[in-house]
């Protein structure tokens, strides 16, 4: 893997910001794209464009396999067993509340129990809050340990007969922790409770493998993934999507309509109201296929060396404190500095050109948790090197005599 | 000193600054000068609550002259709040009501005005502003 290459195929990493080249440490935020996948979005636009599934015409047939293709090539990627398994979202945040509302709708009734954890992104949370106010229903949250992961033993202890499903992140984007999902999902499958996977952090850092892992629903997002935004992805297991009930109503998801009576469409499109965005989903494709091309082995290779050297070289620093300290991390450094304000260190970052996070990265269960009002948060991807990591942590060191 | 002129001498006194480093360890100078409020002050209705940095503002009317205290958790907030006061500090209701604040921008700090910023600044300028509508209508 030859990262000067790599650093050239995305344009936005060449500029300057306030006089300093740029060096993005926002990933877990939103990665930047490949020349690779704004060119396959540009050419749909220049030579394909035309709404999918219903022209008979030649562009809305190209443009309709365009779309379906990328369907079939997501659904290898995370190795699932059907491609109408996949259905496309506006991102991550969708494809949760799809779920919480359709399989809520469905099997959540009053008094039973949704399993979260206390480390999910206020994505994974909140549509299952509204979904258990909405059915009077309870949702439990299972607190993570002190080091930032979670406890096995406490985690099959949660599940009770109540327990209709349980909702859990991959990797945390505050923490970095990688959850042992594999192994929760066996735990909770022997109590025959399904689990969705929050993949959003994930997605671009690991191998995910649906079947593997046995998950029942799994979903990222196209924008962290060096894709576009505007597109995600859920992934369900067929016969659960069969049952439920569609989300959102309009075209596409309907195979007649009559003044009476309508007739829902087959999986996939049954859950895909209204004119895709199937631009996005090509630009999904292509961001993949970029990362393939790379090798997925290699990626993940390269950035677990990166991430050892920027905790090793960050905790060089005095009086920085890393927010999760799990054994099994990755991409997510979060911490906290001595008597130096979050928001002040990101402000002041900003202006030696590098981008970072500060705040509460909307996980304000993880802040609560720690008793700490934010953190800063630098999140690597495959395209940082060592030399900016040594750049971060030494204009750490400089604001820190400023701010101190 | 008008609003206007205390503004241009704000401006004046940031054109020295040519480096961005300079400029925020200067504000962070003016945050730490910043009286801190006592505990007994910081109470929730004096507070702006944005999601990255808390702000604590009072507000007071004087001999018809408006009064203002303020702090921060963070100390750059804390600084482009000492900048607003020293602004503002001491003028009646209607002057503040009618001042247009463009030396933020003149100084090239209004980023942290913007609406997504969270950082509570806008909301004290609102709430400044709210502030010295009610005087000025009691007046």
């Amino acid at each position: 893997m030859n990262i000067q290459n790599i650093r050239k195929d995305f344009p936005i990493l060449k500029q300057e910001i306030y006089g300093k080249p740029l060096i993005y440490l926002d990933n877990a935020a939103t990665t930047q794209k490949p020349v690779s996948v704004i060119e396959a979005m540009n050419d749909l636009y220049f030579r394909l464009n035309s709404n999918i599934h219903r022209g008979v015409h030649y562009l809305s047939e190209e443009s309709t396999s365009a779309h379906e293709n990328a369907r079939k090539y997501i659904a290898d990627f995370i190795h699932a067993k059907h491609t109408h398994e996949i259905i496309f979202t506006r991102g991550t945040t969708e494809a949760v509340n799809l779920v919480a509302f359709s399989f809520g709708e469905k099997n959540i009734q009053q008094g039973d129990e949704i399993l979260v954890t206390e480390m999910e992104h206020h994505s994974n949370f909140v549509p299952w809050k509204m979904l258990a106010e909405r059915k009077s229903a309870k949702l439990i949250v299972l607190p993570f340990e002190e080091d930032g992961s979670l406890s096995l033993e406490k985690f099959q202890s949660a599940i009770t007969e109540k327990t209709k499903i349980i909702s859990i992140t991959h990797v945390s984007n505050v923490l970095g922790t990688i959850n042992p999902v594999k192994e929760m999902i066996r735990i909770a499958h022997e109590a025959d409770v399904p689990v969705f996977v929050d993949a959003a952090q994930s997605i671009q850092h690991l191998s995910v493998d649906v079947q593997d892992l046995d998950c029942d629903f799994l979903a990222f997002s196209g924008h962290k993934i060096y894709g576009p935004t505007g597109i995600g992805v859920l992934y369900g297991k067929e016969k659960l999507l069969d049952e439920m009930p569609p989300y959102q109503g309009g075209g596409e998801m309907i195979s007649s309509v009559s003044l009476d009576k309508i007739t829902y469409n087959e999986l996939p499109f049954k859950f895909e109201a209204g004119t895709p965005n199937y631009v996005a989903a090509i630009g999904l494709q292509a961001a993949i296929k970029y990362l393939e091309d790379i090798g997925m082995q290699d990626v993940i290779k390269y950035e677990h060396d990166l991430f050892a050297y920027a905790t090793e070289q960050l905790l060089q620093i005095e009086g920085l404190k890393m927010i999760g300290t799990a054994k099994k991390k990755t991409s997510v450094l979060s911490f906290v500095m001595d008597g130096i304000h979050p928001y002040d260190m990101g402000t002041m970052l900003d202006k030696t050109g590098i981008a970072v996070r500060s705040g509460t990265h909307c996980a304000e269960p993880v802040m609560q948790h720690y008793g700490i009002s934010g953190t800063i948060r630098a999140s690597v991807a495959l395209y940082n090197t060592k030399a900016e990591i040594d750049k971060l942590v030494e204009n750490l060191n400089k604001i820190q005599m400023i701010l101190s | 000193m008008s609003i206007e002129k205390k503004q241009n001498a704000i401006i004046e006194e940031f054109s020295i600054f040519d480096d961005w480093m300079d400029k925020y360890a200067y504000l962070v100078d003016l945050g730490n000068e910043l009286t801190p409020l006592s505990p007994e002050e910081k109470t929730d209705d004096n507070l702006i609550d944005g999601c990255q940095s808390k702000l604590w503002i009072i507000v007071e009317l004087k001999d018809g002259k408006m009064r203002f205290k303020a702090d921060s958790d963070a100390i750059i907030t804390k600084g482009i709040a000492s900048l607003l006061i020293r602004a503002l500090e001491g003028e009646t209701p209607k002057d503040v009501l009618d001042a247009e604040l463009s030396f933020i921008d003149k100084i090239g700090l209004h980023q942290h005005l913007s609406p997504t910023r969270s950082n509570g600044l806008l909301a004290m300028i609102k709430r400044i502003k709210a502030y010295a509508m009610a005087f000025n209508a009691k007046a």
